[in-house]
């Protein structure tokens, strides 16, 4: 029992990790009906980021931290302005590639610049972490888990009860008509991807000290956030965070009961029996074409 | 025509010679172990590629596993030659149709969905299986890899030698390249093509798209396996790591660097592609941070590709001049005619679509007779386009059920309606962009059910017929997206006609026409009124409805308010109130 417990606990914050990314995956899709494929890349720039930072300049953590989220919005800017905005008016195939383009950019250059040896970070915390009973609470795990639910509550009230995050709502729903209503549509999906690179990065700082901090880190977590996000409904804020947690409970239990050579496998078995038997998530609706 | 048999034939014979010469080339000249290494990755990584060809150019599906595919064609002869001790040839079978089924597994699973979708599925698959080739050691021997792959022993061992070798996959190549290039101009190639350009109006038209888009797929799939059994044979090792996502964007990037739409453009990428680290040697580690540039750049400036760019410089610089009209035989419009029996065609009863709390079609019954024109009018937002989608099968109703010709249509998919007989326009427009105007109303013809004689020259002559029908046969070889606004809702009609529909649903084919075209456009109905076509029309314009029109059903609020002919249902108290107002809420708003 407590074993099992202990597992639940720590699938829980890995599968945060997930939500967090899957967020921004279903933010950048409402916003511009394109998956963004280097979603997971800006937590690995995150994470390197904290790398320098924290440990090549030894920078305090918390300005390091302040300086990373930063450097990730301008990330989310530039990303947008040259990933995004030229192709804008395209089909999402062509801006799916370009942004995988994107993804093979970040992950070398950064490969180039600091080369293939993964890096540590420490976590921030001088405890490792208590125990309650017969499980062991990973303080870096807690952290994950309230920074996820700080963040989630933040969106929901940014989304629900601002006059900003309603025109960023508007204009996710209906570009057109957001843009005939005086909303600036460009500079609403350029927040977007701004806010999504920012909630990239943060993942990529709170998972960093738990994970090696290398070039690949990005896009296996991305996958699964993608994975997530389809399994809790896509383009559904509800599902994505669902989608992430139940992934990660699912990983950790099959990677402690049957393989963990394969555990990265679970969750992608997991994606095809959603597809196949429920395509539409947990929590989405099918949506049909307009004639 | 004449000049463009000739210069197909030209095309074939210089294709023939260049690949007689390549081949013997290669053959018989011993080249540098170096050189032959690369061409033979660039063979046989092209062969692979050209699979992209077909999913991504053709059909416009993403497919990021094709390293995947790649990797089950090279491992089946690496181990079917090893462990097995199978000769070469049967492993590539097993390769090939490990592949393929593999690929129409994933299609079959993922192509209902949209291409987020298939994207996901694909790199779910590719990462599985990467995750397999290295852990099952005792299957595939794990990281070591395969050695001593076995090549063909026919002929007292003609090939194991590397140059006969090569000679063997460039032959391959150019097999597959042309039948590859010759799939586009097929029923089947066309219809992936139109499933890209607009995957709706393909359906409607009569394109089984769901299962063009698998067998696309499940194509590219099979290319993949065989690119990746004659890669296992050239090499003679393989390991896991040459199976990878990251390969499988390299494929991505070859194709779409060439230009994914033509299988020149594909072959071009891929050896650009094996060439460029040769040649970039020394930028070694930004190396691929100047190739995932390349991939933006590429995307955001030469969309199409270098193959694509260059061809529409040619088209540019030369363009095609209008086609003569030699003896072209009128359109066979006329099988209806002779049954003017005044039976119904297609009967809708209680006929409801709501969406959600909206009813946007509520419990509508009507029946149109055979060889008459009848007009669904009403005003914005009454339910005319939904009730469409719902007659064409883009919608399933929530209750009520349609008949056409005494048969139950309510459940039959848009693709089994069109078969049926049932043709349709669009009120914004819906081309296939990207083909040409003849090639439009071909697929349009090309609809299950219809049976044009005279082999692939009868059906064009068919086509150019329906074309000259709507004046547009000059322009036939003409892109479509060229075309006027105006003339593009002609090709739409032509295309509708090319399939010799039984019943023609328009909708709102006046809208966004000036005078000229309107008049243009009353004569044609007209003209199809004749011809005896039984046609089914939304249109605002009430001249343009009364001109035609026999019968009249009236929508408003989703529910029919009037119905008859044209004289009493333009005076009904109703429906002038839901065109005009009331009095009293008109002098409230």
């Amino acid at each position: 029992m407590g074993f099992n417990l202990q597992l639940f606990f720590t699938g829980v914050g890995v599968g945060s990790i997930y939500a967090l990314v899957a967020l921004g995956f279903v933010l950048i899709y409402r916003a511009t009906n394109v998956v963004n494929f280097a979603q997971g890349d800006f937590a690995m720039l995150g994470a390197f980021s904290m790398v320098v930072l924290a440990i090549d300049l030894a920078l305090p953590y918390w300005l390091s931290i302040a300086i990373t989220i930063g450097a990730m919005v301008a990330a989310g800017a530039l990303f947008n302005l040259g990933v995004y905005y030229p192709l804008r008016n395209r089909t999402f195939l062509p801006v799916i590639i370009s942004t995988i383009g994107a993804s093979i950019l970040l992950e070398n250059g950064v490969l180039a610049a600091y080369g293939p040896r993964p890096q540590s970070l420490p976590s921030v915390f001088s405890i490792q972490g208590f125990s309650i009973g017969s499980v062991f609470l990973d303080s870096q795990y807690l952290v994950i888990l309230v920074v996820t639910v700080v963040m989630v509550t933040l969106q929901y009230l940014f989304f629900e009860r601002t006059l900003l995050g309603k025109k960023m709502q508007a204009t996710s729903q209906d570009k057109e008509m957001a843009s005939l209503l005086g909303i600036p549509v460009a500079l609403m999906i350029m927040l977007t991807f701004i806010y999504s690179a920012v909630l990239g990065g943060l993942a990529g700082i709170l998972v960093a000290p738990i994970l090696f901090v290398s070039v690949g880190m990005g896009s296996s977590i991305a996958l699964k956030a993608f994975a997530a996000s389809i399994i809790g409904g896509f383009g559904d804020v509800t599902g994505a965070i669902v989608g992430g947690l139940a992934l990660g409970v699912i990983e950790t239990f099959g990677a402690a009961y049957i393989s963990v050579p394969y555990k990265d496998a679970f969750g992608f078995l997991m994606l095809f029996l959603f597809l196949l038997l429920r395509p539409q998530g947990l929590f989405g609706e099918r949506v049909a074409e307009k004639a | 025509m004449r000049a463009d048999d000739a210069k197909g034939m030209l095309g074939r014979a210089l294709f023939a010679a260049a690949a007689i010469l390549t081949v013997g080339f290669a053959n018989f000249t011993p080249l540098a172990a170096y050189s032959v290494n690369l061409l033979m990755q660039s063979s046989t990584y092209a062969i692979s590629v050209l699979g992209l060809t077909i999913v991504l150019g053709y059909a416009g599906q993403i497919n990021l596993a094709q390293a995947a595919f790649f990797g089950l064609g090279a491992y089946s002869v690496a181990l079917g030659t090893t462990a097995l001790e199978l000769p070469f040839f049967p492993s590539l079978a097993i390769g090939i149709v490990l592949a393929a089924a593999a690929g129409a597994v994933l299609g079959l699973t993922s192509l209902r969905l949209g291409g987020h979708y298939l994207a996901m599925v694909t790199i779910s698959f590719q990462t599985i299986l990467a995750l397999v080739l290295i852990n099952w050691v005792s299957l595939t021997r794990g990281p070591d890899g395969v050695l001593n792959i076995k090549r063909p022993s026919l002929f007292h061992g003609y090939f194991t030698d590397s140059g006969h070798y090569l000679a063997l996959c460039i032959a391959a190549l150019y097999g597959v390249g042309y039948l590859v290039w010759h799939l586009r101009k097929t029923r089947l190639g066309r219809a992936m093509q139109a499933v890209r350009d607009n995957e709706l109006a393909a359906g409607v038209v009569g394109v089984d798209t769901y299962h063009t888009k698998v067998t696309a797929f499940t194509l590219s799939a099979l290319l993949g396996g065989l690119g990746g059994a004659l890669f296992a044979g050239g090499f003679a090792y393989i390991s896991p790591d040459q199976f990878t996502f990251s390969e499988s964007v390299v494929f991505l990037t070859m194709v779409l660097l060439g230009g994914a739409r033509s299988p020149v453009g594909s072959v071009l990428g891929t050896g650009l592609l094996i060439l460029l680290p040769e040649w970039l040697r020394f930028l070694k580690t930004v190396y691929l941070a100047v190739y995932g540039s390349a991939v933006i750049l590429i995307m955001v400036f030469m969309p199409d590709g270098i193959w694509g760019f260059a061809s529409s410089m040619g088209r540019k610089l030369r363009p095609r001049s209008p086609i003569a009209l030699a003896e072209l035989s009128p359109l066979p419009l006329t099988r209806e005619v002779g049954r003017e029996d005044g039976t119904t065609i297609l009967e809708a009863s209680r006929l409801s679509k709501h969406f959600g709390g909206l009813k946007a079609v509520d419990e509508v019954d009507f029946s149109v007779v055979r060889n008459s024109v009848h007009a669904l009018i009403g005003p914005n937002g009454s339910g005319k386009t939904t009730l469409l989608n719902v007659l064409s099968g883009i919608y399933r109703p929530t209750k009520g059920s349609v008949a056409f010709e005494g048969h139950d249509i309510t459940r039959l998919k848009p693709h089994e309606r069109a078969g049926s007989g049932i043709g349709r326009t669009f009120q914004n427009v819906r081309l296939f962009g990207a083909l040409s105007v003849l090639d439009n109303v071909m697929v349009g013809a090309e609809r299950p059910g219809h049976v044009v004689e005279g082999g692939a020259l009868g059906l064009e002559r068919h086509a150019l017929a329906a074309l000259d029908f709507v004046g547009l046969a000059p322009r036939a070889h003409e892109r479509v997206g060229s075309l006027s606004y105006g003339h593009q809702r002609l090709v739409e009609i032509a295309r509708a006609l090319a399939g010799s529909p039984k019943l023609l649903l328009l909708d709102e084919p006046g809208a966004g026409l000036n005078h000229v075209e309107k008049d243009g456009l009353v004569d044609l109905l007209k003209r199809l009124k004749g011809h005896g076509l039984t046609i089914f029309i939304i249109d605002h314009d009430m001249n343009l409805v009364e001109q035609v029109a026999d019968h009249i059903t009236v929508l408003n609020f989703g529910r029919s308010i009037a119905e008859g002919s044209p004289s009493e249902v333009l005076r009904h108290p109703d429906v002038v109130a839901a065109y005009l107002g009331e009095v009293e809420s008109h002098a409230a708003s």
